[in-house]
């Protein structure tokens, strides 16, 4: 079982007003910019439920903004987010929307340019985020870990070649996920580890066969 | 395996067995998790109570609006009140330092998220205003906040503590009962004082709804701060005197989560029943989110 930490409850020090409205937007917003990791052309922000319904009032647009642009849950330019240069650079835009199938705090970020990636998060309470799905692949990711992202082609003996990577390494798995569109098709791989991984380890994962995407993600720092 | 806390039951028999304080118990215990040393959590808990200083202070000075215009200025009239109040001069500390940080955090300045923002001001108050009246060692606030802490963390464990998902009773509420623990801490309460405060405190706060006003944390927010501040007071007069929870603290917690989910998503953050469709936050609606 996950088990939360003092420390998550008696942080973040934040810019209010709502730690799942806000301070969760803008952390969803840090590790979504983590995961695509490349300057996109647009970006669709899509608010569900009370993510919607009163995300205005909690700086909740703001505060997936802030994030996008890379910005910590205390820093002062939030309450002012759509005035500041940064954001003027980017082409952006809102849309608020309702599905009780989806989590009271649910996002979409949909990123366009380069690369086309949608992703899509829950804020679950006190600040606490998980991203849930990365284009259509299930994924656990809480921004409490480095994490390794993998989609590749779905065949006998990648995840072993993979961990034997990571054990080379002298890294410690914490968790391991995967999923898979259908067999032989696509699949996913979320590793999360204790530590760093190294450069010579990311380059060796690269050059396994059929592996489309791999995405260091560093844990987040607040 | 390694010995778990994750239920308060466990808590106090490893802090009996041990003859240890909350908080030591859940510093070893942080500690034995692997990524928390004990030096780590002290020092966030220092930044976190220098932060909830700072927000007090800014928060007593200061009378700007929040952006909606529908508050900001009852600290303000809080601290001038001239007239005599019946629970004492610390209680009247506990409500105005309560309202000086939820104001702060409706303006979005900086505040703690102890264990949410809109729960912010009620940690803060009780244990601040407190110390500062009883002259508490800034080491024995870091403990009371530590204990506080390990509170929400047994909690959430077991449930959100997003008002989305379990409505104010697991924000507010939550919060409440984690202040009447570090305030039994900071007395000399026992171990056993200490969980009952908390236990009673929760259980007099469940299917507390979330209802904000025009989706704002402010009507009802803002003033639930101080009153669930004094709360956490009662709670912790009535442990001190040994009153005990004939309903066991896990226990509480469980019917908290059950509570969370019957209640409806209507009155969850969702600002779809109570307080938001009265008339009266209809008709603010519409001249605010124009």
């Amino acid at each position: 079982m996950n088990q939360s930490s003092i420390i998550d409850i008696i942080s973040p020090i934040m810019a209010g007003p709502s730690s799942s409205h806000t301070a969760g937007a803008v952390r969803l917003g840090l590790l979504a910019r983590n995961v695509y990791n490349a300057k996109p052309d647009k970006i669709t922000f899509k608010l569900y439920n009370s993510y919607a319904l009163t995300g205005k009032g909690h700086g909740t647009d703001k505060g997936l903004l802030a994030g996008i642009l890379g910005f910590a849950v205390d820093d002062k330019r939030i309450k002012n987010i759509f005035e500041t240069p940064e954001a003027k650079e980017i082409d952006y835009h809102f849309e608020f929307l309702q599905d009780f199938n989806r989590h009271p705090n649910a996002v979409d970020f949909i990123f366009e340019g380069g690369l086309n990636m949608t992703i899509s998060g829950d804020s679950v309470g006190a600040g606490e985020i998980k991203l849930r799905k990365i284009n259509n692949f299930c994924v656990n990711l809480d921004g409490k870990y480095n994490t390794l992202l993998l989609v590749y082609e779905d065949m006998p003996g990648v995840i072993s070649s993979v961990t034997k990577i990571i054990q080379e390494d002298n890294v410690n798995i914490a968790s391991l996920h995967c999923d898979r569109s259908a067999k032989g098709r696509d699949a996913s791989m979320c590793i999360c580890i204790d530590g760093e991984l190294s450069k010579n380890c990311l380059n060796k994962v690269s050059d396994l066969k059929d592996m489309y995407i791999v995405r260091y993600i560093k844990k987040l720092e607040s | 395996m390694k010995h778990n806390i994750t239920e308060f039951r466990q808590l106090y028999y490893a802090c009996k067995e041990q003859n240890k304080k909350i908080y030591e118990i859940a510093l070893d215990y942080e500690a034995s998790r692997g990524e928390n040393p004990e030096y780590k959590v002290r020092l966030q808990a220092k930044k976190s109570l220098d932060a909830m200083k700072e927000a007090i202070t800014t928060g007593l000075k200061c009378t700007e609006p929040s952006p909606s215009g529908m508050s900001g200025d009852d600290c303000d009239k809080l601290q001038n009140s001239k007239h005599n109040f019946i629970l004492g001069q610390t209680a009247k500390k506990i409500m105005t330092y309560a309202l000086a940080t939820s104001e702060q955090n409706l303006r979005m300045g900086t505040i703690v998220a102890c264990p949410t923002a809109g729960s912010c001001g009620i940690v803060p108050a009780v244990l601040i205003a407190f110390a500062e009246d009883n002259n508490i060692k800034e080491c024995d606030q870091i403990n009371a906040l530590i204990t506080a802490g390990e509170v929400g963390r047994l909690v959430a464990n077991k449930m959100s503590l997003a008002g989305a998902v379990g409505g104010c009773q697991a924000e507010c509420g939550v919060a409440s009962a984690m202040a009447a623990a570090a305030l039994t801490q900071m007395r000399g309460g026992s171990v056993k004082q200490i969980i009952n405060a908390v236990a009673l405190a929760l259980k007099n706060i469940l299917g507390l709804t979330c209802d904000p006003v025009c989706g704002l944390v402010e009507i009802p927010c803002v003033k639930r701060n101080p009153f669930l501040a004094i709360h956490a007071v009662t709670a912790s007069e009535l442990a001190m005197s040994d009153i005990i929870s004939k309903i066991p603290i896990d226990e509480v917690v469980d019917a908290m989560e059950q509570t969370g989910q019957l209640m409806s998503p209507l009155l969850k953050e969702s600002s779809q029943g109570g307080l938001a469709k009265t008339k009266t936050a209809i008709a603010l609606e519409k001249n605010i989110l124009k």
